[in-house]
């Protein structure tokens, strides 16, 4: 019976994914800031054969509060199989453009944040010498683009820390899962106007990521294509990129 | 945003609104302050019963809330798809009590519908299964429905195609299975006469359709083949299907014309030799044969198509099926697949389809000389006491609707008293004159 913890559980691409674990009977605890959609999606859970799911209130930009609430999911699953960070805002980025405060909002929550629930979870997950670490990043943190660089630069942070995060965390046996979605079809992306091709649906990269944990890949680009597609991209010389307005 | 029903007919531009909870859903309505909204589920109606300037998207609203092991009571978000009820609780030995021709429709979907499957003439509709639903009607009210709680706005919500608020969530009850496979019988019946006599003996099969060939004339009229069915005693919950996909997967994708359709409706009928064959198949190609065939609505070209179903009573009977099929097969406008179904027993509520008699459902591509044909079998469908089902339509008129729906008062009447004329509405409530 797996033991999963999961931050920013209320999130389409996690929702998807805790799913597909309580089918599994995995044991899970859920951390979200909403409390209404968090509930929800625990009797979901165990409607669905989860053998327990707990939960926990936490806005991921209250730091103070990130060790103690880690402490209680950690007391309450025994210790951690798997965990998987997802919680992330796609802000406006003509905004973070004219409002210093709101750029540095983004980095906040898809960085500082990140960063630090992922120092405290490594030095828990180092003593118990085993485990996973998954963490949704994002294709956008492989090149910054016009459209959305603020929040490409926030995922390309938390790219590189868990790259070497990974590193430190391979000699005690935890696995550090990068995870990079193409663009989802989630609450997030809502009301853009992306073209429906290329939309995968969570269900898809919730099972990406499944099969990514158990093979103990260290990044995932999901769905697949991207991973081709992100190739030609970080290769384009810089005169022709900066031209093209992505 | 562009948005159309199954048929890609017609299209509007619409404001979508997708709230992830019951609460956020009575926000919008506040904040709507009585402006029209309309409903949406996962948009396999075919037609502008989902259609409307404001859309508000369930989809979001896809949560399972309980379960009990014991009376096989399923209470759910009203996103909850079939498929995702399917694939949850077939490995568990239960089964939905009542499925359309797809599992892609919405819990909710498939309430405002009042949906029927295969099983019809014995099982009745989808709402005969539903407990009790959960409507939002206003910034402040969810009612509980059922029959015996505020059980005229049950009824009236029930097939209401979305017209009395929102159904946010609702409790079936599914049926135990042992397996999620079907022993499948097929029957040929040369013409019209022999699939309805063919019905008549296998009514006390659980699953039963036809397909019919709307094409051939004379002694030919209405030759088709009759699958019926039941699930297998032996023991095997897998929810994908092994092997073995059955038609129509082999349908040309290139322009629809007279000949190709007659030409794959002789190969489709052709395709058994035998009078009767028996197979054994999985439920995913028994109950939703088209489901495997990823956006087969574009099949019918850049202006969309419309499904046209009707039923007659069973006391018109062979006389009007055969006027009407002689309609159709002259026009030579028939579809690929046209469907053909004995219904049960009609049940309470308002606007629901379904009556005892024949069903027919077959598509057409739009183009312009399809309306006149249309309207011609409404007329025929009224004059034999006959209905033409909303969840398909695109195009009837207010007069049709009316006669169609003789109670339609008594449902002005339910909305009105409950302050949701107006609220609730979409493309086809103002076309079919409710709004
Ligand atoms: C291939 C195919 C086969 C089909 N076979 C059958 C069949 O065998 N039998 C049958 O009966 N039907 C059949 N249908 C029709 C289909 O079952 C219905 O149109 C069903 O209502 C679609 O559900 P949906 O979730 O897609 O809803 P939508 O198409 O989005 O909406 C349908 C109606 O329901 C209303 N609605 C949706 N959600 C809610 C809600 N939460 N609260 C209130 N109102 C709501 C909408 O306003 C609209 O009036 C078939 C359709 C297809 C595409
Ligand atoms: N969708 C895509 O195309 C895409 C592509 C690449 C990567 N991603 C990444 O995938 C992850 C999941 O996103 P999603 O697509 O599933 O979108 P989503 O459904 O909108 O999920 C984002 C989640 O983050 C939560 N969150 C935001 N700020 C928070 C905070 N301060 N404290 C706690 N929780 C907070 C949100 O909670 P509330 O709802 O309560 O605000 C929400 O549950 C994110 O990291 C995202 O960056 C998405």
């Amino acid at each position: 019976m797996q033991k999963i913890l999961i931050i920013g559980a209320t999130s389409a691409i996690a929702e998807a994914t805790a799913r597909l674990y309580a089918a599994e009977g995995a044991k899970l605890y859920l951390i979200a800031r909403n409390d209404e959609r968090l509930q929800l999606l625990a009797g979901d859970l165990k409607v669905r054969g989860a053998s327990s799911v707990e939960t926990a209130l936490l806005d991921v930009n209250d730091i103070a509060a990130h060790q103690g609430v880690l402490d209680r999911a950690c007391a309450s699953l025994g210790s951690f199989d798997i965990v998987l960070l997802a919680h992330g805002t796609l802000g406006d980025q003509k905004r973070c453009e004219e409002e210093v405060d709101a750029a540095l909002q983004e980095l906040q929550t898809n960085a500082v944040s990140t960063i630090a629930l992922l120092t405290t979870l490594a030095n828990m997950m180092e003593k118990q010498s085993s485990g996973t670490i998954a963490v949704i990043s994002s294709v956008a943190g492989d090149r910054g683009r016009p459209s959305n660089y603020v929040y490409g630069t926030a995922k390309a942070a938390v790219t590189t820390f868990c790259e070497g995060l990974r590193a430190r965390m391979h000699k005690h046996g935890v696995q550090v899962l990068t995870i990079k979605p193409g663009m989802v079809d989630t609450p997030m992306t809502e009301g853009m106007d992306l073209p429906k091709l290329l939309l995968a649906r969570p269900e898809m990269i919730a099972a990406d990521i499944i099969k990514a944990v158990r093979k103990k890949k260290d990044t995932l680009y999901t769905p697949l294509p991207w991973k081709f597609v992100m190739a030609g991209i970080i290769h384009l010389p810089e005169r022709i990129f900066k031209q093209l307005n992505l | 945003m562009k948005m159309h029903g199954w048929g890609r007919y017609p299209e509007v531009d619409a404001e979508v609104f997708t709230p992830q909870t019951k609460r956020e859903v009575q926000e919008l309505l506040g904040r709507l302050q009585g402006q029209g909204v309309t409903p949406r589920g996962l948009g396999r109606s075919y037609g502008d019963s989902s259609l409307g300037d404001r859309m508000l998207s369930t989809r979001w609203m896809n949560h399972l809330l309980s379960f009990d092991p014991e009376s096989g009571v399923l209470y759910a978000e009203a996103a909850v798809s079939l498929q995702e009820i399917l694939q949850t609780f077939v490995p568990k030995g239960w089964f939905l009590p009542v499925t359309p021709g797809t599992q892609f429709v919405t819990v909710g979907g498939a309430i405002a519908s009042d949906v029927h499957g295969k099983n019809h003439h014995v099982a009745g509709c989808f709402c005969d299964h539903v407990e009790y639903l959960d409507l939002i009607t206003g910034p402040d009210t969810i009612l509980r429905c059922s029959p015996v709680e505020n059980p005229e706005l049950f009824h009236a919500t029930c097939g209401g195609m979305g017209l009395t608020g929102i159904v946010y969530a609702a409790a079936i009850r599914l049926k135990p299975v042992t397996s999620a496979y079907i022993d499948q019988t097929t029957h040929k019946a040369s013409n019209l006469r022999e699939i309805l006599e063919l019905f008549a003996v296998h009514e006390a099969e659980p699953y039963s359709v036809a397909w019919i060939d709307c094409i051939s004339t004379g002694s030919s009229l209405g030759r088709s083949l009759l699958m019926t069915g039941d699930h297998t005693r032996q023991e095997k919950l897998t929810v994908k299907a092994g092997s073995g996909l059955s038609l129509p997967v082999d349908m040309p994708s290139a322009l629809l014309n007279r000949h190709t359709i007659r030409a794959f409706n002789t190969l489709y009928y052709h395709r058994i030799r035998e009078r009767v064959v028996r197979s054994h198949t999985h439920y995913g190609p028994f109950f939703y044969p088209l489901d495997s065939i990823g956006d087969w609505n574009r099949m019918y070209g850049g202006n969309g198509f419309t499904q046209y179903q009707f039923v007659v009573p069973k006391a018109a009977g062979y006389p009007a099926m055969k006027a009407i099929l002689e309609t159709i097969a002259g026009s030579g406008k028939g579809s690929f697949l046209a469907v053909l179904k004995a219904f049960g027993k009609q049940n309470r509520n308002l606007l629901s389809f379904p009556m005892e008699g024949y069903t027919l459902a077959l598509d057409f591509k739009i183009e312009p000389e399809l309306f006149p044909l249309l309207d011609r079998l409404d007329s025929m469908v009224l004059d034999y006491g006959g209905r033409i089902y909303l969840t398909k339509d695109a195009r009837m008129s207010e007069a049709t609707f009316r006669r169609c729906y003789p109670v339609w008062e008594q449902f002005q009447a339910i909305r009105e008293a409950n302050g949701l004329k107006g609220r609730f509405t979409s493309l086809q409530s103002k076309r079919t004159g409710l709004d």
